[in-house]
Parts: structure tokens; sequence; C-alpha cells
């Protein structure tokens, strides 16, 4: 699944402009203690933990982010354990295979943690943590790009939704686990692997959608207009 | 695009209404009805008011009915709003049948339009018992919760549950407020119409002429909490806060301005026990002002250097974001979605008791400059997150997402 058409016979596919939409669902899933969150975690649904990782982005949040996912911040402020959350923060999902793969790893380092510390065996969070799943709606908006130059025009104009559908949730999708612009350049070959290095060097973690639309738009100005001159 | 589209695309950009016309287009053909039991007064009149017509301009048939009753029924359904924010209340079984009643007679009107939609939103318990009376409904009913449930008295939820689980989903503004349902309970934090008189821009000279008619001094410090006067808002807790603060402070001004609403019998007692705290201190004027009184709110939020709410129980906080709207520094309290909206030396300071709150107003008078960097961080924050059209995309989501059944990604072409 990614945004591009099937290839025609001729050419290179058109960049096909989503937009999605999200919603977040309760799940009746909380957590007091490190043990109720890892028994938690060990039976979440894959969506779930997708919510916790990404999903989150689209959601009410303040400035800058301390840590990158849901799960380390808790640990970190309901908790007070920096070690475990620096550690929990560190998971990129991109970097496995799958879910059950990212799942491991946070057991991994909670089973981990809570052997070492005696005190997180009991501790209570000053909060409770709620496990989330989402919902997610993707509709196509009938706009279609077969050149990366239009991309000029689009990127400034999208929503902060296409945006995480574009350059977020691709990275679930796609079998490279890029985001759907990168995917797109390389059809190209090496003729934008500079401006696929730049949008490369775009963390999508530490900006707000808005930031990051920004940031995505003047890299794409800068590339062409560096590219005339 | 539309008139009242073309407006909002003014404060929330361009994009942001494209993507609800595209949501919409999913929708296409079919009918909306919010139902609750005020059309004046309170957070959910004030949404719907804009809510409703915006998602008319947006092609989807929708209309919004206000259930009526007698004083009795309020009665019951202010305990129940009270029970629910956790109040041991035991509501008469007499209270509880009339309630049933009442709900029967408003089905007996609305019948009809009930049945037909494809989409209802019932808001609050007030009305919630309808569907019992709906027996041939052909569409999605969903149960939205408005209020900090979550730790409601037991016995009044289970009479609720009883309606509630019938449903074909809920509404919560914060998962800690979720209650275990049949169904699936979506999270939805509720939002502000900036275009709305209570939060719109207003001129100098309608800021002054507030000014002037309360006699609020322009060269002095002032706080204001703009609430009704219900006990879980704290109000004269607000009252011991503006004291401890004015030793430091002697020249502080503190406004505790609350609407009324029809359904909410208990405000006069509360309005007393206000008065009797506030005594005959000049500088603190307490106001009881109509439901319709939404531009001198507006005002008088903006007047104040540093914006209350000092509540103990808050379904979301709809005045803290009316405040941060409008640029205010919020001393809240740290409960419910206030949580969501004050974020420490960000946008305000949370705090659990009148001292804390007379200490992060020192602090906030001693810091000019910080008080300034927070309103700027405040509104861009409101922006982002909390106006109606968030909320609008969320309930065209949530409409679409129930069209397709329990699937956690849903791929229209």
């Amino acid at each position: 699944m990614n945004a591009m058409n099937d290839a025609p016979e001729t050419g290179i596919p058109p960049f096909v402009l989503k937009d999605c939409a999200l919603i977040a669902i309760a799940t009746n899933k909380r957590a007091s203690t490190l043990k109720e969150f890892r028994y938690h975690l060990d039976n979440l649904s894959p969506d779930s933990l997708y919510y916790h990782f990404w999903a989150n982005l689209l959601l009410p949040r303040f400035e800058e982010r301390e840590y990158i996912n849901d799960f380390a911040s808790w640990v970190r402020h309901g908790l007070s354990d920096t070690k475990l959350a620096e550690q929990l923060a560190v998971l990129d999902p991109t970097s496995f295979s799958d879910m059950e793969e990212l799942r491991y790893h946070l057991l991994e380092y909670i089973d981990d943690r809570l052997e070492e510390s005696e005190y997180l065996q009991w501790m209570y969070a000053v909060q409770r943590f709620e496990f989330i799943r989402s919902q997610i709606v993707v509709f196509n908006t009938r706009t279609e790009l077969n050149e990366p130059r239009e991309m000029l025009d689009l990127i400034s104009t999208m929503s902060v939704s296409s945006i995480f559908y574009h350059f977020i949730d691709a990275r679930r999708r796609t079998l490279n686990k890029v985001d759907d612009f990168r995917q797109w350049l390389a059809f190209f070959g090496e003729s934008y692997q500079p401006l696929i290095d730049q949008l490369t060097g775009i963390d999508p973690y530490f900006s707000t959608l808005v930031e990051l639309r920004q940031q995505l738009a003047t890299t794409f100005q800068n590339y062409f207009a560096e590219r005339v001159s | 695009m539309t008139t009242m589209l073309e407006t909002y695309s003014t404060v929330t950009g361009a994009d942001v209404i494209r993507h609800l016309q595209q949501l919409a287009e999913l929708l296409k053909g079919k009918t909306v009805v919010h139902v609750n039991s005020t059309r004046v007064g309170g957070g959910v009149a004030e949404i719907l008011d804009k809510l409703v017509p915006l998602t008319r301009e947006l092609g989807i048939d929708t209309r919004w009915e206000v259930i009526t009753g007698d004083s009795d029924f309020y009665q019951c359904t202010k305990g129940m709003h009270n029970a629910i924010q956790g109040n041991r209340i035991t509501i008469p079984d007499a209270l509880l049948n009339h309630f049933l009643e009442v709900n029967e007679q408003n089905a007996n009107q609305l019948r009809a339009v009930l049945e037909e939609a494809d989409f209802v939103f019932i808001h609050d318990p007030q009305p919630v018992a309808l569907l019992k009376y709906c027996t041939n409904r052909k569409g999605k009913w969903i149960w939205r919760c408005h209020i900090d449930a979550s730790h409601p008295h037991r016995r009044t939820w289970r009479f609720l549950d009883r309606f509630v689980r019938d449903y074909e989903a809920s509404i919560f503004s914060l998962p800690q407020f979720v209650q275990m349902l049949p169904h699936s309970s979506y999270i939805i934090p509720p939002s502000i119409d900036p275009l709305s008189d209570k939060n719109v821009d207003l001129t100098q000279d309608e800021l002054d002429a507030v000014q002037a008619r309360f006699s609020i001094d322009r060269d002095a410090p002032m706080i204001a909490q703009i609430s009704r006067f219900d006990r879980f808002k704290d109000p004269v807790g607000v009252i011991e806060a503006y004291k401890l603060a004015k030793k430091y402070i002697p020249t502080l001004q503190l406004v505790l301005a609350g609407g009324s609403a029809t359904d909410d019998p208990e405000g006069e007692v509360v309005l007393d026990e206000v008065r009797n705290a506030a005594g005959d201190d000049p500088n603190i004027k307490v106001l009881q002002l109509p439901p319709d009184a939404h531009r001198t709110i507006n005002a008088l939020q903006r007047l104040a250097d540093i914006v209350l709410q000092k509540s103990t129980k808050e379904g979301f906080g709809l005045t803290v974001t009316e405040a941060l709207w409008k640029g205010k520094p919020v001393i809240g309290g740290d409960t419910g979605g206030i949580r969501l909206q004050v974020i420490n030396f960000h946008t305000g300071f949370l705090v659990n008791t009148p001292e804390g709150a007379a200490l992060r107003i020192r602090y906030l008078f001693n810091q000019k400059q910080k008080m300034l960097e927070m309103g700027v961080k405040s509104k861009e924050f409101i922006r982002e997150n909390f106006l109606l059209t968030r909320q609008l995309r969320e309930y065209l989501t949530l409409m679409v997402s129930l069209q397709h059944g329990a699937v956690d990604r849903i791929e229209l072409s």
C-alpha cells in the first residue's frame, strides 16, 4: 500500500496526494505500575502500539517533545525512571521488521529494568497510563503530481494530516520504511538523490506537523533554487 | 466555498477547511441530529450553536433539537451531573421515574426526526433515555459525555449505563473519563469557536466600556475566573487565593463572573456562598451575567492579566481554552481537561490549593515578560489543537468510521 498508483507502462507513476483523519478510541486498559504496564503491553493490539509511537503526532501536544513516544514519556513523568525512559525513547519502529519485533524490544527493556530495580516492582505512578488505539480514515484528494518540481506549489498548501500520511504513516506502509516523497523521488533514478538525502535528514519526531510542513516546503524550495542556479 | 467556511479559513487556514470538505464528501446524503437540553448557556450549547450550521455548510443535513423539562427534571439531571463527577448523591426513585417520563415525552415529540436520522448525537445525561423510546431507529446513535466521568457515583452510573450501553458508540473528552462499555468509546476533546462573540477580537472601545461598567481600575493588576457558580469550580477557593496574593500585591483586583444556564438550579446557592466569602472588599467584583453576555465575558477575559480556573472537577474546561486563545496565562486546577491545556511554565500553572494558586499569581506578576511569552505560545497552541474545526473533523471521522466498522484502517478510493 502506498501513495502511488500502479506504474503506467511508459514511465513513472504519479504522486497521488492522499489525506487522512485519525480518531482515538479508548481500550479501557490502564496501568498504574510498571508491572501492569508490561502486562498490557504484552497483550496490546498492533494498532494501539502504532498509536503510541506514531499516531499521537496528530494529537494535541505542546512544543517540542522530550521523549518521542508515549511509553517513554510516561515512564519518565509517571514513574520518574529516567533510565528506562531513555531506553524506550530510542526505539524507532522503522528499525524493526514489524510491530511484534518492536513489542519484543519494548518488553526486553522493561523486564531488564524490573529485574534491576526493586522499587519499580511496586511503585505507583503519579498518573495512570491510558492505552489508546486509533482508527485512521484515508481518502484520495484527487490531486496527482507528475514532476517533483510540482511539489513546490503543493507542500505549503497540504493539510497537516496529509503531511502525517505521506511523511510519517508512510514509514509503516512502504517496503523500505521511508516516506512517500522519497519513495516517489526514487522512481526518477539518481536525478533526485541529493533531495532524497536532504529529506532523510528531517526527523519527524521533534516538530509539530505545522513545523514539519514548513521544513519540507523549505527543503524542496532550496533544492530547486540551487538546481536553477 | 461558502461564507461561514470562508470566514473560518481566515483563522484556521484554508488547508483545514479543504480537509473538512473532503471528509464531508464521504458523508454526502446522510442526516445528522444533535440533541441536548439547553439552547443557551453552558459549553455544549455554545459548541452546537456553530457546529451545526458549519456541518450544514459542508453539505450534510444536520439538525439541533433541544429537549424540554420541568424543574424536577432539571433537579434530577443536576444531581446526575454532580454524581457523574463523583458526588455521592442519591437521587430519589421518584425523580428518576420523572426523568424517564420527561425523556418519553420528548421522544414522542422528536421520534420521527430521531428514528430517521443516520447519526444521532445525544449530549450528556439529560436526553440519554430517548434511545429507549425510539425503538424503530435506523441510524447510529452516539452518546457524547462532556462531563468528567472518571469516578462516577456508582448507583447513578448504573442507572445511566442501562441506556448508554445500547448506543453504537460513546464519546468522552479524555481517556481517563471512559467507563467500561460494550461499544467503542471515542476520545474527542471539545473546542471553542474563535468567531463567536465570546472569542472574537474586540475593539479597544468595547474593552473600555466594560472596564468602566464594572469599575475596573485599568492601572491595577487584575485576575479573573469566568465560570458558572458551581462548587466544583471552587470560586470560594479563588477568593482565598486572591486574599493570600493580595498581601504581596495590594492593588490586586478579582473578578468572578458567572453565566447561568437554564439547567442549573444550584447556581444561586453557590453565588450566596461566594458573596459571603467576598465580604465588602471593593476589589472583588462578583458578577452574575445573563446567558447571552458573551461579549462581556470576552472583554473580562481580555482585561484580566491572569485567568484562573481553579476547578476541583472539570470536564474539559472550555473557559481555559478561551483564556488561552486570548493570550492569557491560566492558573488552573490540576484536574480533568485542564491538564491537557495548562502546561506548567508554558501556558500557565496547574495548582491544587488556594495557596498554590496564590503562589503562581505572585510569580506571574513578578515575571511580566514570562507572562507575555506564555500568552503568545498559548494562542498558537489553541489554534493548532482546540478550535471548533478540529472537533468537527473528529465528528466527521467518527461517522465515517462507524459506517465502516471496527477496522483500524479505512482506505477509501
